[in-house]
């Protein structure tokens, strides 16, 4: 009898929390349909690539923007350049050194609202054990109960020194790389 | 012999400037692309495959207005001493050759360029300028294709090699002359 009572009792408790205050809950990003790539050039010819694996934590209320919260973490192990060779080459110390920093990560520090579904993020982009502080334009978009969350911004990679050594040299391999995202996120209230 | 005559039998100061300039980039460019193949991947190994690339375009366009100017400028046929003195079979050869290489010059480039395109690896002209993908990128049918871009030089390399040869019989053995009219002092 106490077993089923305290079962009853939990379940309760459960389904009370997850439908208090949808102002402060979890969102919760769909990995699946998402993605997080980055271009740049390579004497010229563009270099696309991406993440396979990625997580995020988000905590998102529009109507409370600058109580946001978000941060990610990327397996920086996870990128491919979509050929073999280089994708060799990423996870070695001269460039992602993914045995000593296995993630990459993204820590907000403040959301503003920029009018018409676009926001932006602030925070510390922290790649390779070098930390900077990004301005991450997003546009929200929703379909089906899935938000839209995409934008890209530029980062020079020698400030976290992916590409060292030899690899510095930006007329073979340009400092400037547009990371970009398409993020669907669940359990967002309506924009 | 009189100096029209001579003309007549002597290529067009132009085509002379091109078979030179074309012959010397082919075999400089065929040693680069013997040495860079078996690189190990290195900021080194990229530069010297993008400038192989750039040369390699540079060479598809010259020969294509090489070709365009002998199609309007014909070759001067063989003085008929030399053509009598050929046997058949070596005629045959020396008609063949000339068109295998005038293929090559074409196919070559392109079937790099082909390969590239398809291992999503468009080219850049001297880092400027996009050309557009001979073919959409396609992992399955880069693999396909990038062995014939060897075989093809290769094949080029050996009738230079050949062309080479029979030149150097012409001077030395047959001495009859023939390579002045693929000389600007002949």
């Amino acid at each position: 009898m106490k077993l089923t009572a305290s079962i009853a009792l939990l379940t309760v408790s459960a389904a009370a929390l997850s439908f208090s205050g949808s102002a402060l809950a979890q969102q919760k990003l769909i990995p699946a349909q998402s993605s997080i790539g980055f271009v740049t050039k390579q004497m010229g010819v563009p270099l696309e690539g991406y993440f396979k694996k990625f997580d995020g934590q988000i905590s998102f209320d529009t109507a409370k923007p600058d109580a946001a919260k978000i941060s990610f973490s990327i397996d920086t192990g996870s990128a491919t350049l979509g050929a073999p060779e280089s994708d060799a080459e990423l996870p070695k110390a001269a460039w992602f050194n993914v045995a000593k920093f296995p993630q990459a990560s993204f820590q907000s520090s403040g959301v503003k609202s920029l009018g018409g579904g676009k926001y932006q993020i602030s925070g510390k982009l922290s790649i390779k054990g070098n930390s900077k502080d990004v301005e991450i334009p997003v546009a929200l978009t929703q379909a089906n109960g899935v938000t839209s969350a995409s934008g890209q911004f530029a980062i020079k990679r020698l400030v976290f020194k992916i590409g060292e050594g030899e690899w510095a040299d930006t007329s073979m391999v340009a400092d400037d790389v547009q990371v970009k995202f398409k993020l669907a996120v669940s359990g967002m209230g309506k924009l | 012999m009189s100096s029209e005559l001579q003309a007549k039998l002597h290529y067009h100061p132009v085509s002379i400037i091109l078979h030179w300039v074309l012959g010397i980039a082919l075999v400089c460019l065929f040693c680069f692309g013997l040495y860079m193949a078996d690189l190990p991947f290195s900021p080194a190994r990229l530069k010297l495959f993008n400038w192989h690339k750039w040369a390699g375009i540079s060479i598809l366009g010259l020969s294509v207005l090489r070709l365009l100017w002998r199609a309007t400028h014909p070759a001067p046929p063989l003085p008929t001493q030399i053509e009598q003195a050929m046997p058949q079979w070596q005629l045959k050869i020396h008609h063949a050759t000339h068109i295998a290489l005038y293929a090559l010059f074409l196919i070559v480039p392109l079937v790099g360029w082909a390969y590239t395109s398809a291992a999503g690896f468009p080219v850049v002209l001297f880092g400027q300028f996009p050309l557009p993908d001979l073919l959409s990128p396609d992992k399955a049918l880069a693999a396909l294709i990038k062995p014939w871009h060897k075989f093809s030089a290769f094949a080029l390399a050996l009738l230079v090699l050949l062309h080479i040869a029979a030149a150097l019989k012409h001077q030395l053995i047959d001495r009859d002359g023939l390579l002045k009219r693929m000389s600007l002092r002949g």
